[in-house]
């Protein structure tokens, strides 16, 4: 057992850091929930493109770089640790990037992935509906079998609390294709753009009022057939194999909670280390670094987490990430399902670090939610706040690891 | 970056789980708790004979080099057993007492018969007076700073809520009673018996978290399984979060303390180079990872479990109780803290200059 890097990868390391010193850019950028400021990290996403960044564990075809696991790892370190923006992409490159790679056919990957790579096509994520939120497999929104424009669907139905959709150009989601069926079965997955015919987008303010997200009202959006990914009727199984990257390590890397955490070390320093906030300020760094080091034994576990590695790369086939969420954690709890755990332990870490930076900065300060360099930490918990909800609540999730992981019966 | 278990690693904790699975350790412990040391000693024969002394002390000395992280798999073993006995104390004064960083004659007349498994010894925790199992326990050292004294036990052992644990206030013994200071290094003694204590709690919370789940899936009340209702299930997947995230951080400890200076160092080829992640802040952050973890599993056992959790005989009461106890041994959660944000360094303790280590 060791935790020792190799020269490749520390190299690798060295390559990312000194680029994105060159790179990132000195001013923070305008939040990305806002217009202005999701024009800027498109731009962003551009410049990492064009560095070959944007998508490091993907393969060069497709605009990456062919980057094992733990140099994903090591480059979201790098990415976190450097201040750089917030990542606007990443609807697609977490999340439906790896269900193509699982499911999608070679011209599907050839038409989206690049141009999601450059940040030419930012996509938003389509799965509740107001009737279905954790429970998604009751979702109602339909897709009617249509011989027009060459044949395809045509959608109907309303999505919401849809994540950059206020600003997006395309969405992914499911929907029920065969009205005879019922709950996950029937299902299908599909992408279509949010400026096509029939589709009303009314953005959705956050708790500080930022469209974060958005209501969708479709009416008979047509689909053609190359924009169901995986064969019709066989959604849930595609999306599924999603839920493991949005509650995994994948959609949030342990890099983003250790450069945070070493930020509120520096904090609580700056503010002549306040003694009532130790305890705090310590455990989000050990909670942090123990999800980084979960994060190296799944790199490890995995066969293409190493330079020596034989198997598939992430991204590549789109299963070695999936796996990357599903490998034995260093506890050696081989189980499909640690992806539960991992997100409800990120998120629950992510509100805990931020409210202790918050405590620290002190009336005022703390509930100032742009304008002031510490107002990053005002807005990094409003997006913290949302992680428990999202991509299946930590109830759910919870009830998840004790059914599948613990074993325990099941029934509310 | 290898950084699981190996295959020798795993095959060792799978026979240490065994051995202890087929000794009876819960009666071993009840004796042991009332004073009858024979199935206990005999438990520590057993382990001795798979080496497990022999991997904290280097060949020169009668060991078989310094592997961490083997004890460390074997530690969880023995918290998940709740076997009795100064075992962490024994297996960190052998690393001591093998590990002389003045390379004088460590070996004196404990350490041979230590890794033997004929004797069982005991230390005082730097942060207070007392030495599990004082009398019990063949010979009783302090830690003073960098040095290791004799100690004299005083006044009648104390009782524990761990039954196991016999409290006994120790003091150094004066030179005219013992002469110079033992040989040995004290330091490494603390940061093995930090790492061990560690292992050792997150056994125990692995025990109270399986035997819960066991009886959660036994139990039932209003006509069904306990382990059925959505509050009973969300506080045992707590547990099992805690369990889970503070594994790593044992393995990363682990690593940490075989690397400290005065050991053999990091593996061969990775010294300590660039590209080497391992962190000195990992075994404070273990201890009270694995401590809270440990403390978590045994509160949500206690509620799971009932007014039985609540009960001495109950053998699981016996991990519920030592995971208490083990809590604040060899660093407490603030102490550990401190650490973490010191790069890794506890504390100063009493008789310690702040540099000390």
């Amino acid at each position: 057992m060791d935790l020792e890097f190799t020269a490749s990868e520390h190299a690798f390391r060295e390559e990312a850091r000194a680029w994105l010193a060159a790179h990132v850019p000195a001013r923070p950028l305008p939040s990305l929930e806002t217009a202005e400021g999701f024009a800027a990290h498109r731009e962003w996403e551009r410049v990492l493109y064009d560095g070959g960044w944007s998508v490091v564990s993907w393969p060069r075809a497709y605009g990456g770089r062919d980057a094992t696991l733990t140099e994903w790892l090591i480059f979201e370190e790098e990415y976190y640790a450097a201040q750089a923006p917030g990542r606007v992409s990443q609807n697609g490159i977490n999340l439906l990037a790896p269900t193509l790679f699982a499911h999608g056919d070679e011209e599907q990957l050839a038409r989206v992935l690049p141009p999601m790579a450059s940040g030419e096509t930012i996509w938003a994520q389509a799965w509740s509906e107001p009737e279905a939120g954790s429970d998604l497999a009751s979702l109602r929104s339909r897709a009617e079998r249509t011989e027009r424009h060459g044949g395809g669907w045509l959608l109907s139905g309303q999505k919401t609390w849809s994540s950059r959709a206020a600003f997006a150009d395309r969405a992914f989601g499911l929907f029920r294709t065969d009205r005879e069926q019922e709950r996950h079965r029937g299902l299908s997955y599909l992408m279509f753009p949010l400026d096509a015919e029939g589709v009303t987008v009314r953005p959705i303010g956050r708790l500080d009022g930022k469209p974060a997200f958005a209501e969708l009202f479709l009416d008979q959006v047509f689909v053609p057939d190359a924009d169901v990914i995986g064969e019709v009727g066989q959604g849930w199984r595609a999306a599924m194999s999603t839920a493991g990257n949005e509650r995994g390590v994948t959609l949030r890397s342990p890099g983003r909670f250790t450069a945070s955490a070493d930020r509120l070390i520096h904090l609580w320093r700056s503010r002549q280390e306040p003694a009532d906030s130790r305890d705090r300020v310590a455990d989000a760094w050990i909670r942090a670094r123990a999800y980084q080091l979960a994060g190296y034994a799944a790199a490890s576990a995995d066969p293409a987490g190493s330079a020596s590695g034989s198997g598939s790369r992430p991204g590549g086939s789109g299963t070695s990430v999936a796996s990357a969420d599903s490998s034995p954690g260093a506890g050696g709890t081989a189980s499909p399902f640690a992806s539960s755990m991992n997100k409800v332990f990120w998120s629950e870490l992510d509100i805990d670090l931020h409210e202790t930076a918050l405590d620290l900065l002190g009336p005022g300060t703390s509930e100032v939610t742009e304008g002031l360099p510490e107002s990053a930490w005002m807005d990094g918990w409003i997006f913290a706040l949302a992680g428990p909800v999202y991509a299946g609540t930590n109830e759910i999730q919870r009830d998840i690891v004790a059914e599948r992981v613990l074993g325990l019966p099941r029934g509310r | 970056m290898r950084f699981l278990p190996d295959e020798d690693h795993r095959t060792y904790a799978a026979t240490v789980r065994r051995l202890l699975a087929d000794a009876e350790p819960a009666k071993a412990a009840r004796a042991w708790a009332a004073g009858d040391q024979g199935p206990g000693r005999e438990l520590w024969r057993a382990l001795a004979d798979t080496g497990l002394p022999a991997l904290a002390v280097p060949e020169e000395r009668g060991g078989m080099g310094w592997y961490p992280s083997e004890l460390a798999a074997a530690f969880v073993e023995i918290g998940r057993a709740a076997a009795p006995g100064p075992l962490v104390e024994t297996v960190a004064l052998a690393a001591a007492l093998g590990a002389d960083p003045r390379g004088g004659d460590t070996a004196g007349p404990w350490l041979p018969r230590i890794l033997t498994g004929d004797l069982l010894v005991t230390v005082t925790d730097p942060a207070g007076p007392y030495a599990v199992d004082g009398y019990l326990a063949d010979a009783a050292f302090v830690t003073e700073g960098p040095a290791l004294h004799m100690a004299v036990p005083e006044g009648g052992p104390l009782p524990s809520i761990d039954p196991t644990r016999h409290l006994v206030r120790c003091e150094p013994a004066t030179p005219v009673e013992s002469g110079e200071p033992v040989p040995g290094d004290a330091a490494r003694l603390r940061s093995l018996a930090t790492l061990l204590t560690a292992a050792q709690a997150l056994g125990a919370g692995r025990a109270l978290l399986d035997g819960s789940v066991e009886y959660a899936g036994r139990r039932t009340q209003f006509g069904r399984q306990i382990g059925s209702f959505q509050a009973v299930k969300h506080q045992l997947a707590t547990v099992a979060i805690a369990l889970e995230f503070a594994e790593p951080l044992l393995h990363g400890a682990a690593l940490a303390v075989r690397a400290q200076p005065g050991g053999p160092g990091p593996a061969e080829g990775s010294a300590g180079g660039p590209g080497d992640a391992t962190d000195p802040r990992d075994l404070p952050a273990a201890k009270a990872a694995c401590s809270r973890a440990a403390h978590q599993a045994a509160r949500t056992a206690l509620q799971v479990h009932g007014a039985l959790g609540y009960t001495d005989e109950y053998d699981l009461t016996l991990h519920l109780r030592k995971a208490r106890a083990l809590h604040d041994a060899w660093g407490t959660p603030a102490a550990c803290h401190q650490a973490v944000l010191a790069g890794g360094r506890f504390p100063a303790v009493q008789g310690e200059a702040a540099s000390g280590e």
